[in-house]
């Protein structure tokens, strides 16, 4: 078969069982274009803005763990997208980013629309191609595929010069199966010996838990891992990026731990004997101040790459390999040796916990007569949709309470921005997960100011009839900003206030979507019940929210996980 | 403590900067660096010197490693081996001073490689310290430019580091 470049393209997307690419055309991509045009078969999804489209390839990846795709223009399109690949490399999330570059012969002279793409991405992308030659050009989709999606996961730019897309050059087609690259062999297995020593500890140990994070869902290791908190029965807290590994309802799980995690989890942290990383990669939001963290635990770190391990913090037994492979050993070598007393032997550590729990670090008080509370709203959208939800989130206080307040029973349910925290994340990342599971409720939790970042994919949402639930938790300000400055800056509200919103009911209906408002406690559940019950329409719920509410508890810089600071109303109670 | 580095990396434009570029993102020194081809022409061979506690040389190691366009690495510090390092001297050699420079350029087992009525370029490979010796014994005033090469090195043993 001879095809042209931009065919190749397409073919390759098309033999790469690509269903969606997410896009945004302009002059270096025409041939590309024009090739989607004719041959067809691969869907493309025009976004209203490049970093949508990043994003939303972003949200269809998180939520099914398939590899996402986009298709921008030089120049640009190339710089508007960067925020959306910096997103998903934070979070390792696989994507192949496809920009158009000019033609060969113009590179390096300043020529219009040109920007350096390979240059600018390089810190933002696993890796990254610039493709000189059709011939070269299906080996190295191919490859950019297989980079993305194996290993540790991450975005990588191919970048194509338009004439290597020209229409009248075809060269001879096939698509190489596999490829293999002899500077990359990512590690499947874990060692042996390495995964007998973690047992040994976790036999042992007297306070014993699991601290897992994104990888476990980026590595399929969901099952794997509930078997081994099962047969354990150790405690399990998760990171904001590993929610829904073990179900959020589980008696074993004490919920998110970090920054604005439970008092039960931090607690925990800070007094197991023995801790068991999975698939986490010690972020500072996570750990509070390094010389606090875990002051009498043995640490297992679990990790596909190597230099996530003893990055932060030392580790005592490093495994490196695949969440699954490893869990699934560990599991085995841990059943054959554990009495079947070993459960019983934690009861005093249960104990310990169920007392840390007895603090309900998370409660709040909802006055019927006066503002609906966010925490209120999330639990409302929790009893509405029965978990039954993928839930986008854009980044501020709503995230928090959504990952406080919402259970998650599976992976993949819960889509937000950790690393990089991505204002103008949600909606398109919505986009995303409502693409790749029509027929599910995807909704996205979203604030009065990060919405604003990438509102106009509110006509992409219309284009494709998704029909997605945007839960607006309006509280005319940037709340996390607000937060830090109530209690760092002494109230100074620096530019926090979200003055001039827009109408967002009518900002929705001028985009041919319903919009609702809610303002009291007792409307919001029937509000969100006809809201979900709209099932093939857009709907954009702006609630508004206490303007005062702060996320609780927080650790705040430079303390150590004993150190949380609880909501104002508890604290006086406790904290012994 | 000091490291000298050696990376076999894939001969691909641009591997150089994502090297370059790693160390800048994370704040990791880099005293010198040096890449050429190697006899395989689809590799180059870089040795790059750097520095740094254990635990920051050993990420280093960690994100050189994970480049995709790494093929093999090897910490020559780790064991004995061999370095060394080029370097070229342009000197002013007037009349009374010509016999002194030429003697020193014996003593270090220099070579002087270019001569004009006022100048000469010595030569000098070694070990990084025998160079800075040489430098400090030139007498004072003498130095017109110094290139060094920055250290290359090579495990000592039979074992390479090949594919
Ligand atoms: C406003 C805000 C507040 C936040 N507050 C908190 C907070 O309170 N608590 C909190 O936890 N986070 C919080 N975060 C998120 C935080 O910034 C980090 O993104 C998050 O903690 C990182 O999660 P993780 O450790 O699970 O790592 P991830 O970024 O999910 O990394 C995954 C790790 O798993 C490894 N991995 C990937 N695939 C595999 C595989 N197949 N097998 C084995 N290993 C694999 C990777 O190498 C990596 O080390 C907050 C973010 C924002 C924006
Ligand atoms: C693109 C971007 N710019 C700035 C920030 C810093 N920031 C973090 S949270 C936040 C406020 C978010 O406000 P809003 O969306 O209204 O959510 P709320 O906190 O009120 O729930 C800001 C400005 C960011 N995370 N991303």
């Amino acid at each position: 078969m001879e095809l042209s470049g931009g065919e190749i393209v397409v073919q390759a997307l098309l033999d790469e069982g690509v269903e969606y690419v997410f896009g945004y055309p302009g002059g270096s991509v025409l041939h590309i274009y024009d090739a989607l045009f004719n041959k067809g078969g691969v869907k493309h999804i025009l976004v209203r803005h490049e970093q949508a489209a990043a994003h939303a390839a972003d949200g269809y990846a998180r939520s099914t763990g398939k590899c996402g795709v986009c298709l921008v223009t030089s120049g640009p399109g190339a710089t508007n997208a960067v925020t959306g690949i910096a997103t998903a490399y934070m979070d390792s999330v696989p994507m192949v980013v496809l920009t158009g570059q000019v033609p060969t012969p113009f590179i390096g002279s300043d020529a219009f629309q040109e920007v350096d793409t390979v240059g600018i991405t390089r810190p933002c992308v696993k890796h990254n191609f610039l493709v000189k030659d059709v011939r070269d050009l299906a080996e190295t989709i191919r490859k950019a595929f297989y980079i993305a999606t194996t290993g540790r996961p991450g975005p990588v730019v191919v970048d194509i010069p338009k004439d290597v897309t020209d229409p009248n050059v075809k060269v001879p087609y096939t698509y190489p199966k596999d490829v293999k690259l002899r500077s990359y062999s990512p590690v499947e297995r874990g060692h042996l010996g390495q995964i007998r020593r973690a047992v040994d500890l976790m036999l042992e140990a007297k306070r014993p838990i699991f601290y897992t994070g994104g990888g476990v869902v980026l590595g399929e290791g969901s099952a794997e891992l509930r078997a081994l908190v099962q047969a354990t029965g150790f405690p399990v807290t998760s990171t904001l990026m590993g929610l829904g590994a073990v179900p959020g309802t589980d008696t074993q799980f004490l919920g998110m731990l970090g920054m604005h995690g439970t008092y039960e989890a931090n607690m925990a942290m800070h007094e197991t004997d023995v801790l068991i990383a999975v698939g986490a990669r010690f972020d500072d939001r996570v750990t509070g101040k390094i010389e606090h963290f875990c002051p009498h635990a043995k640490i297992v770190h679990i990790d596909v790459d190597p230099s996530s391990i003893s990055k932060n913090v030392k580790v005592d037994v490093p495994i490196v390999g695949q969440v699954a492979s490893v869990l699934a050993d560990m599991l085995r070598l841990y059943q054959e040796q554990a009495t079947s007393q070993r459960a019983s032997q934690l009861a005093d550590w249960w104990a310990k916990i169920a007392e840390w729990r007895r603090v309900e670090c998370l409660r709040y008080d909802q006055d019927p007569a006066a503002a609906i509370k966010p925490q209120f709203a999330v639990e409302t959208l929790y009893k509405v949709t029965q978990g039954e939800l993928y839930l986008a989130s854009d980044v501020g206080q709503h995230q928090m309470f959504a990952a406080q307040f919402y259970p998650f029973d599976e992976p993949r349910r819960w889509i937000n921005s950790g690393g990089l925290g991505t204002m103008g994340f949600g909606l398109p990342a919505a986009i995303g997960a409502q693409l790749a599971h029509p027929e599910a409720q995807v909704a996205c939790i979203s604030g009065d100011a990060s919405i604003l970042m990438c509102i106009q994919e509110l006509a992409t949402c219309l284009q494709y009839s998704l029909p997605i639930k945007v839960v607006l938790l309006n509280n005319g300000y940037m709340g996390m900003v607000r937060q830090w400055q109530e209690l760092f800056y002494e109230s100074r509200y620096s530019q926090s206030y979200v003055d001039a919103l827009p109408d967002f009911v009518k900002l929705a209906e001028s985009f041919g979507h319903v919009g609702m408002r809610v303002e009291r406690p007792g409307d919001l559940e029937g509000a969100m019940r006809d809201a979900f019950a709209m099932k093939d329409r857009f709907v954009f719920m702006d609630v508004l929210v206490d303007p005062t509410e702060n996320v609780y508890p927080m650790i705040v810089a430079g303390k150590g996980h004993h150190e949380m600071q609880l909501s104002p109303g508890l604290s006086d109670r406790e904290l012994s | 403590m000091r490291h000298i580095i050696a990376v076999l990396l894939e001969n691909e434009a641009g591997a150089l900067s994502r090297v370059a570029g790693l160390f800048s993102a994370r704040g990791y020194n880099i005293e010198s660096l040096t890449v050429a081809p190697t006899d395989d022409p689809t590799l180059s061979r870089m040795t790059l010197v750097t520095t740094g506690n254990d635990e920051i040389v050993e990420q280093i190691k960690k994100q050189l490693n994970k480049l995709i366009d790494t093929v093999k690495l090897l910490d020559l510090s780790e064991g004995p081996h061999i370095e060394r390092e080029m370097m070229m001297v342009k000197v002013r050699a007037e009349r009374e001073d010509r016999e002194e420079l030429k003697r020193l350029t014996d003593i270090f087992r220099a070579k002087i490689i270019d001569v004009t009525d006022t100048s000469y370029v010595i030569e000098l490979t070694g070990a990084s310290r025998k160079l800075d010796a040489f430098i400090d014994t030139l007498p004072g005033g003498a130095i017109i430019e110094v290139v060094r090469s920055g250290p290359t090195g090579i495990a000592r043993g039979e074992k390479g580091l090949v594919l």
